[in-house]
C-alpha cells in the first residue's frame, strides 16, 4: 500500500501542548517537512526561545538548545561559528525577537549570519498569558493593555520584515501566513527556500509567520484565522521583503 | 620554544588561551580588558579561529552558551560592569552543565565606577553570578606567569567538570608587563563530548541542551546532581600558596593584586621580627578552606587584605568556624593598598607599634 501522509522524522513522537487553534503546530509540521526535503536533520541544531514554544526542543528530532529569552540569534551565532558546516535555525516568537531580543535579532542580520531564523508572530504574549506584545495592534486590547493598544502611550507594533529589510546582512525576508491551505503552502515554499539559502551561504534569512492566539485572543480558532485575516494582514502585508545574497546592495 | 618573554597580563591571558586550544572568542570592549581582545583579533584569524565582537556583553555571552553547546573550546573576557550584563548568560551555561572561560578583568565599582584595579567583585565571581544556585569555578592569579597557568587550567577544568570557569584577575595584573614562559606547541588536553550538538548525523538520538523543568521535583533533582559535583570539587580542587607560613603566629590571606603588596609587607614585618606569614588562595571557590582550617591551630589572628570593602573575609571566618579574630585592611574605588599600610595592620596584629 502506497503511504500518501505521515509524519515528518524530523519530529517526534512527543505530543504537543499547544493550545487548541494555536498555529504553531502546523509551523512544527512545515519546518520538519523541510528538514527531510532537504535531508538536513543530521546535521541540524535548533534554537528554542522562551515563549510558547520553549518546549520544541522536544518536539524537533534534531539537535536542539533552549535559549535565554531574546538571545537565540547570538546563541545560534555561536553554534554556527563554532560548526560552518551545519544547519542552524533559531524559532522565536514575537516577544522574543522584537522585544528583548531586538539588538540581538538586528545584530545578527547586520552581520549577516548565516542562519534560519523562523518567527511567529501573533501579536501577543502567549506563555505568559495575554500581554500586549511589540507587535500587539493599534486598539488592541490585552492583559496590560485592557483599554486597548494605545500608541501615544504604548508605541507602535514592529514591522520586523519591513525593519531589516534595510540591513544589508540580509539575504532572505518573507512574510507569510497559516491561515489557509494556499498560505501552508507558500509558507512552506518560504521556510524551505530559507534553510536552502543558508545551504547556499546566502546569509541572514528569516520567514515571518503571522499566527494565531485563540486562548488569549479570546476567540474560536476559526474568529482567529479569520482575525488574522481581516486586521493581522493590512498591518503585516504577506509578501517577499528581500530576496538575494548579502551584501548584494553594496556591489 | 619556551623562552621568557615580557609580556602584559591581558595578552597574556589571550595567548594562553590559544595554546590551551581555544580557537574561539566573543566578547566587547571594555576598559581595563582592552588588550585581551584586540590580541585575539589579530591572532585569531591567523590561526582559523574565530573573534567575534558582539553587539553586547549579553550577545557575547549567550555565543559563548551556542559554541560551548557545539563542543568548542570557548572564552569571553569581560570587566566587572561588563560581567554583570553577562550574568543571565553564565547562569545559563552553569544550569546546563557546560564548560566555558569567563576573564573578569575587575575594575572599580559599584555601577560605572572607574577604570582602576579593583576587587570588589569577589562576592559576585563566589556567591552570585546570576540566577539560581549554582557556582562557577573561580581561579584568582596575581602574576602574569598565574594568569598564563591558570587559564589552562581553567579550561580543562570547565571541560572535565562541565562547569563555566572565571579567571577572576583586575586591573593592576591586566595592565601590567612581567616576564613569562609560555608553553608553545604542545597539545592540549581533549575531552570526549558526547552531549554536544555537533548534528546526530542521523546514528545517535538528538542531543538536547536545556535548563528549563516545568516540574519542581525534576529541577530539584538537577540542582541535587550539580551539587553532588560542586561536592567533588570542593573536595579535590581547593589550590592556594603558602609564605612562611610554617612557624606563623600571624597569617595574612590575600589574593590576587593584593596579595603581591600583602608579601612584601609579611616580608617587612618578618625583618621586624614578626612571626607572620601569607596564604594566597589561587581558586576562591572553592575557597582553600582546607588550608585555612589547618593553620587555625597555631595562629593567633587572621589579617585579610582586599581591594574593596571587605568581601573574602566572610569566607575566611566561615572557613576557620570565626575560632580566631579576623581582621581586615582594605582599599576600594581603584586604590591599592600601599605596604606600609599592611605593615602597620600586621604590627598592630602582632602587638608591635
Amino acid at each position: 500500500m502506497a503511504i500518501v501522509f505521515k509524519k515528518p522524522h524530523a519530529l517526534t513522537d512527543i505530543p504537543f501542548h499547544y493550545c487548541a487553534g494555536c498555529t504553531h503546530g502546523i509551523v512544527h509540521r512545515l519546518v520538519a517537512e523541510v528538514l527531510d526535503e532537504l535531508d538536513i536533520e543530521g546535521k541540524t541544531v535548533g534554537v528554542a526561545p522562551v515563549g510558547c514554544a520553549v518546549m520544541n526542543y522536544d518536539y524537533f528530532n534534531c539537535d536542539i538548545i533552549e535559549a535565554p529569552h531574546g538571545r537565540a540569534p547570538a546563541v545560534a551565532t555561536g553554534l554556527k561559528r563554532a560548526m560552518p558546516d551545519n544547519v542552524v535555525f533559531t524559532y522565536q516568537g514575537d516577544g522574543d525577537l522584537a522585544a528583548i531580543g531586538t539588538a540581538e535579532t538586528v545584530h545578527s542580520a547586520t552581520r549577516g549570519e548565516n542562519i534560519t531564523v523562523i518567527f511567529i508572530n501573533n501579536a501577543i504574549y502567549g506563555m505568559t498569558g495575554g500581554q500586549m506584545a511589540p507587535t500587539s495592534l493599534p486598539n488592541q486590547v490585552t492583559q496590560t493593555t485592557p483599554y486597548g493598544r494605545d500608541v501615544n502611550t504604548a508605541g507602535y507594533p514592529v514591522r520586523v520584515c519591513e525593519l531589516l529589510s534595510n540591513i544589508d546582512g540580509v539575504a532572505y525576508l518573507e512574510r507569510v501566513s497559516v491561515d489557509c491551505v494556499k498560505n501552508v503552502i507558500a509558507a512552506k515554499k518560504a521556510i524551505k527556500k530559507a534553510f536552502q539559502n543558508q545551504i547556499d551561504k546566502k546569509g541572514f534569512s528569516l520567514v515571518e509567520i503571522l499566527s494565531t492566539c485563540p486562548t488569549n485572543w479570546g476567540m474560536t480558532p476559526s474568529e482567529s484565522l479569520q482575525w488574522v485575516r481581516d486586521k493581522m494582514m493590512p498591518y503585516y502585508p504577506l509578501g517577499v521583503y528581500k530576496d538575494g545574497v548579502k551584501g548584494d546592495r553594496l556591489k | 620554544m619556551s623562552e621568557k618573554i615580557l609580556m602584559k597580563g591581558n595578552e597574556a591571558l589571550a595567548e594562553a588561551a590559544i595554546q590551551a586550544g581555544c580557537k574561539f572568542f566573543f566578547g566587547y570592549p571594555i576598559t581595563p580588558q582592552t588588550e585581551l581582545a584586540a590580541y585575539m583579533s589579530k591572532k585569531m584569524p591567523k590561526i582559523g579561529g574565530t573573534y567575534l565582537q558582539a553587539e553586547s556583553e549579553t550577545a557575547a555571552i549567550n555565543m559563548v552558551l551556542g559554541a560551548s553547546a557545539a563542543g568548542v573550546r570557548v572564552m569571553t573576557s569581560s570587566s566587572s560592569p561588563g560581567i554583570s550584563l553577562k550574568a543571565e548568560g553564565i547562569s545559563y551555561i552553569a544550569a546546563c552543565d557546560l564548560p566555558a572561560v569567563i576573564i573578569n578583568v575587575q575594575r572599580g565599582g559599584p555601577g560605572l565606577g572607574g577604570i582602576q584595579p579593583s576587587q570588589s567583585d569577589y562576592w559576585q565571581a563566589t556567591k552570585a553570578t546570576g540566577h539560581g544556585d549554582f557556582q562557577l569555578l573561580v581561579y584568582a592569579p596575581s602574576t602574569v606567569q598565574e594568569m598564563v597557568d591558570l587559564v589552562e587550567l581553567a579550561f580543562d577544568k570547565a571541560d572535565e567538570y562541565r562547569i563555566p570557569s572565571m579567571i577572576l584577575a583586575d586591573g593592576m595584573l591586566g595592565q601590567m608587563m612581567e616576564p613569562v614562559e609560555i608553553k608553545e606547541g604542545h597539545t592540549p588536553k581533549v575531552f570526549d563530548k558526547p552531549w554536544a550538538l555537533n548534528g546526530h548525523k542521523n546514528s545517535r538520538p538528538h542531543n538536547i541542551i536545556n535548563s528549563l523543568s516545568l516540574d519542581a521535583v525534576t529541577l530539584e533533582k538537577w540542582n541535587i546532581a550539580r551539587y553532588e559535583k560542586y561536592a567533588k570539587i570542593l573536595e579535590n580542587e581547593q589550590r592556594s600558596i603558602e609564605y612562611m607560613t610554617e612557624d606563623a603566629e600571624y597569617i595574612v590571606v590575600a589574593y590576587g593584586a593584593s596579595s603581591r603588596v600583602a608579601l612584601s609587607a609579611v616580608y617587612e614585618a618578618r625583618e621586624q621580627g614578626i612571626k607572620v606569614g601569607l596564604l594566597k588562595p589561587i581558586t576562591l571557590w572553592p575557597f582553600p578552606k582546607k588550608a585555612l582550617q589547618e593553620k587555625v591551630p597555631t595562629t593567633k589572628k587572621f589579617l585579610v587584605v582586599e581591594m574593596s570593602m571587605g568581601q573574602m573575609i566572610d569566607d575566611v571566618k566561615l572557613s576557620i568556624e570565626c575560632q580566631r579574630p579576623v581582621e581586615f585592611f582594605g582599599r576600594t574605588g581603584g586604590i591599592i593598598p600601599s605596604v606600609p599600610e599592611v605593615l602597620n595592620c600586621i604590627k598592630k596584629m602582632g602587638g608591635v607599634e
